[in-house]
């Protein structure tokens, strides 16, 4: 009579599970079906071309891996404007440390830069009680005036070796060290936010921060985590750039915020928090660079790009919305 | 009696424990103890002081006045998460659960399985939950993702989490308000396979009847003050009821004869189909009230959906006073006369920040709107009569929605809606989660309503209120209506639990 065959029976409201949801795997979807498009229509053009594939991975290898920090912080349901600008202060100081002081102070104070960026962004946010949005909305102009005064709006090129080989222009077989290091990031991410409980507690928190307290957890420590790690990321970034152009700009990096969001978003990160893939964020950033670079093939330019960027957004998020639950 | 004294024989015991809040006494002299096994419910209406005991009692809030011990020791626990570690789990009625992480994923969440390697053990996170939910006997899919199941699940799920953490004392605040009848039961066995094994538990519920059902012993808290402490045997629900409110009430779950007959049909839903309901047909005339009653997923609030138009009707086909009206969404509705109090007031139904006035208002900004400003007098004088015509009791009505009880957001909710004099009001659970003294303000205000001429279709589980009210009940299944009673032919709500479990189960 109290047959527990009852519990079974899901919430007519909920979503119906299938074994494949279409809506988490849009970014690999995508990205093969704009391959192939692009592979039929551009194959005179070059698109195919293995130089034109590894240019695109050296394009987009510097969004992806601010995107795998974006990740987390999306996934915790916060958001980071800064991340371009961090990226550009980033270029700069490591730039000038490697100059006077020479390689490994310069990696050492290009991510104590992040670390920084990344405490003031988590003090706002979790400290004062500051939304992220505003909060790193502001330390995008902060960093980029910083960059611009610290550097008097000169690039400040980098001449060690090392370092370009290191960040920038250096190959390992075939492939750029840019990918490789996207590649790096991309797994660790994936490992840290899927396999560790750090990364569960990260959803936990975006997914329920009432219920994440409420299992012990401390969800301001965890959001503070996430912006700290994510302005470190996008140092590391910055640090690539000036790897790879061969200088510290403060425009490196300028906009790459909406990049990095539609990348992440794409990838199947939920804006609401709670749910988010490192794996698909990188796939995102892939996508983007493969768009990107058949626009340019097609002719387009550049603020045709930037269009089409803000329309993946869109479209993205109006592609995965779901009702909320609750 | 005398080995509920002893404090030996108690997980914990709480003395003479008061609480302030910036001046206001909410809490004073109150003793509380709860031994292995026992099934301790706690009563009282909103306000009480339950919520702040049990606070106090997880840790939420620090000991300031009296004591607690527990194995014979002076506690005040720091947090949370410093009770839970002494063994007392509470099993949140705002649900302490993540819906985007799976059942598993949620029962062990902050103790997750390792492997050598310190990553998650994936594996062994799935078999340590569906081991707790074998335990309970509870059948669930632990891999499936929280926002996939509904209410009930969600509360099992609640228990299993706080089972993962060794607990020795379990506080379940209004557990089944969100239940229907056989999940309760499936709750109530829960718990006492829970207290065979010694495992105590604190009950707070608005359900009189389900609580002398559960309960060992039972203490009434009214106004900071403990005002019953007595075994469960020695108690009758007029008892406990008269401790809560402080009066004998008169008793508002009789079925009271109406003074205006009913009269023609007003509201009448022909062959309404949508994802959730095939072909139902309704007619509910001037004055009547028809109670919906079903499972959880019979389509009952579905259809107060469709009808308003939330979700897409598939087929059939509403008319008002034998007109035919199209209605496509709330608004459509709100033209035709039709108003829906929401089965979720926080969510759907209020906006808590904002204050009584302007979620009063939020239907009528037509009607109080000169040129593009609100005639802010009228507005106020159209609030001060709405509010009174349902009895809403608040400091003022510029105090923001979330400062006041249930019952009286619920109250709030309802006069929202009379604002646009409507003909036809769709209620859904409307007295869930509200105490006992508003919710018979509630079954009065639906009475007066019936009287005024209205059509009223109404949901709930609470089957006496149901039948306080109801001229006609109609038992949904599967989408369908499968069966239609008149009032006077059901004997009482067993009765009636009786004919929803189906005629196989009488």
């Amino acid at each position: 009579m109290t047959s527990p065959a009852i519990i079974k029976d899901p919430d007519p409201r909920a979503r119906p599970s299938w074994g494949f949801d279409w809506r988490e795997n849009i970014v690999y979807i995508g990205f093969v079906f704009v391959l192939v498009v692009f592979g039929f229509t551009l194959f005179d053009q070059g698109f195919l071309n293995p130089n034109n594939l590894l240019n695109i991975l050296r394009q987009t290898s510097i969004i992806a891996v601010m995107a795998v920090g974006m990740t987390f912080v999306i996934s915790a349901a916060e958001i980071d404007l800064s991340v371009g600008a961090v990226a550009g202060l980033a270029s700069v100081t490591t730039a000038y440390t490697v100059a006077q002081w020479g390689l490994f102070p310069g990696i050492l104070v290009g991510l104590l830069t992040g670390l920084v960026v990344g405490a003031l962004n988590a003090t706002f946010v979790t400290v004062l009680g500051i939304p992220s949005f505003l909060a790193t909305l502001g330390m995008l102009g902060v960093a980029t005036g910083a960059a611009q005064w610290f550097s008097a709006n000169q690039p400040l090129p980098i001449r060690d070796d090392v370092y370009l080989a290191m960040f920038g222009s250096g190959n390992l077989g075939f492939l750029p060290v840019l990918a490789i290091w996207m590649i790096v990031f991309g797994l660790i991410g994936h490992v840290v936010l899927r396999k560790t409980p750090f990364g569960r507690y990260v959803l936990a928190t975006g997914g329920n921060s009432v219920a994440a307290r409420f299992s012990g957890l401390n969800p301001r420590r965890i959001k503070a985590s996430v912006l700290i790690l994510c302005s470190v990321v996008a140092a590391f970034a910055g640090m690539l750039y000036a790897g790879r152009l061969e200088s510290g700009r403060y425009q490196w990096g300028t906009g790459d915020e909406l990049s990095v969001i539609a990348a992440v978003v794409l990838g199947g990160t939920s804006l609401f928090g709670g749910k988010g893939s490192v794996v698909g964020a990188v796939f995102g950033a892939l996508l983007i660079g493969v768009v990107n670079n058949g626009i340019v093939l097609m002719g387009l330019d550049f603020s045709q790009q930037t269009i089409v960027r803000g329309a993946i957004i869109i479209l993205a998020v109006a592609l995965a919305r779901r009702t909320p639950v609750k | 009696m005398s080995h509920a004294k002893s404090n030996d024989h108690h997980i914990v015991t709480l003395t003479g424990i008061g609480k302030t809040f910036g001046g206001v006494r909410v809490l004073g002299g109150v003793d509380f103890s709860v031994g292995p096994g026992q099934v301790h419910g706690l009563v009282g209406e909103n306000g009480a002081g339950k919520s702040t005991l049990m606070k106090i009692l997880s840790g939420v809030y620090p000991v300031e006045e009296g004591t607690l011990l527990m194995d014979g020791e002076s506690r005040s626990f720091s947090s949370p998460e410093d009770a839970q570690r002494r063994g007392i789990g509470m099993v949140f009625q705002e649900f302490s659960l993540v819906p985007t992480l799976s059942v598993a994923e949620n029962v062990m969440l902050h103790q997750e399985p390792r492997t050598v390697l310190g990553l998650i053990d994936e594996r062994a996170t799935v078999s340590a939950a569906q081991a707790l939910f074998a335990e309970m006997d509870v059948d669930i899919d632990v891999r499936k993702r929280m926002s996939d199941f509904g209410p009930a699940q969600w509360q099992l799920t609640e228990i299993a989490k706080s089972l993962a953490r060794e607990v020795r004392l379990l506080i379940l605040d209004e557990p089944t308000s969100s239940l229907t009848r056989s999940e309760s039961v499936i709750l109530f066995d829960l718990i006492s396979r829970l207290t065979a094994r010694g495992i105590g538990i604190v009950y707070i519920s608005h359900r009189m009847e389900e609580i002398l059902q559960v309960c060992d012993h039972v203490t009434v808290l009214r106004d900071g003050q403990l005002v019953l402490s007595s075994p469960a045997a020695e108690l009758t629900v007029q008892d406990i009821v008269v401790a809560v409110v402080g009066r004998a009430s008169e008793d508002h779950f009789e079925w009271r004869p109406r003074a205006r007959p009913v009269g023609p049909v007003l509201l009448q839903i022909e062959n309404v189909s949508t994802a959730a309901l095939t072909e139902v047909t309704v007619s509910v005339r001037e004055s009547e009230v028809v109670g919906l009653v079903g499972l959880v997923g019979s389509g009952r609030s579905e259809l107060l959906r469709a009808v308003f138009g939330v979700d897409r009707k598939d087929s059939g086909t509403v008319s008002i006073s034998g007109e035919m009206v199209a209605i496509n969404n709330p608004r459509d509705a709100v033209r035709a006369g039709i108003a829906l109090i929401p089965e979720d007031r926080r969510v759907e139904g209020l906006v808590l920040q904002h204050s009584v006035t302007s979620n009063i208002i939020l239907t009528l900004y037509g009607a109080l709107t000169r040129w593009i400003f609100v005639r802010n007098s009228a507005a106020r004088a159209t609030v001060a009569k709405l509010a009174k015509s349902v009895g809403i009791r608040a400091p003022s009505f510029e105090v923001p929605m979330f400062q006041l009880s249930g019952g009286n957001q619920q109250k709030a909710v309802i006069a929202k809606w009379l604002g646009t004099h409507p003909r036809v009001l769709l209620m859904d659970e409307p007295t869930a989660g509200i105490d006992i003294g508003a919710k018979g303000e509630v079954v009065e205000v639906v009475r007066s309503l019936a009287e005024q001429g209205n059509a009223i279709l109404i949901v709930s589980s609470d089957l006496p209120e149901l039948l306080a009210v109801s001229d006609r009940v109609l038992i949904m299944r599967a989408g369908r209506i499968e069966e239609s009673h008149e009032r006077s032919a059901l004997v009482d709500d067993a009765h009636l639990q009786r004919l929803i479990q189906g005629a196989g189960h009488a």
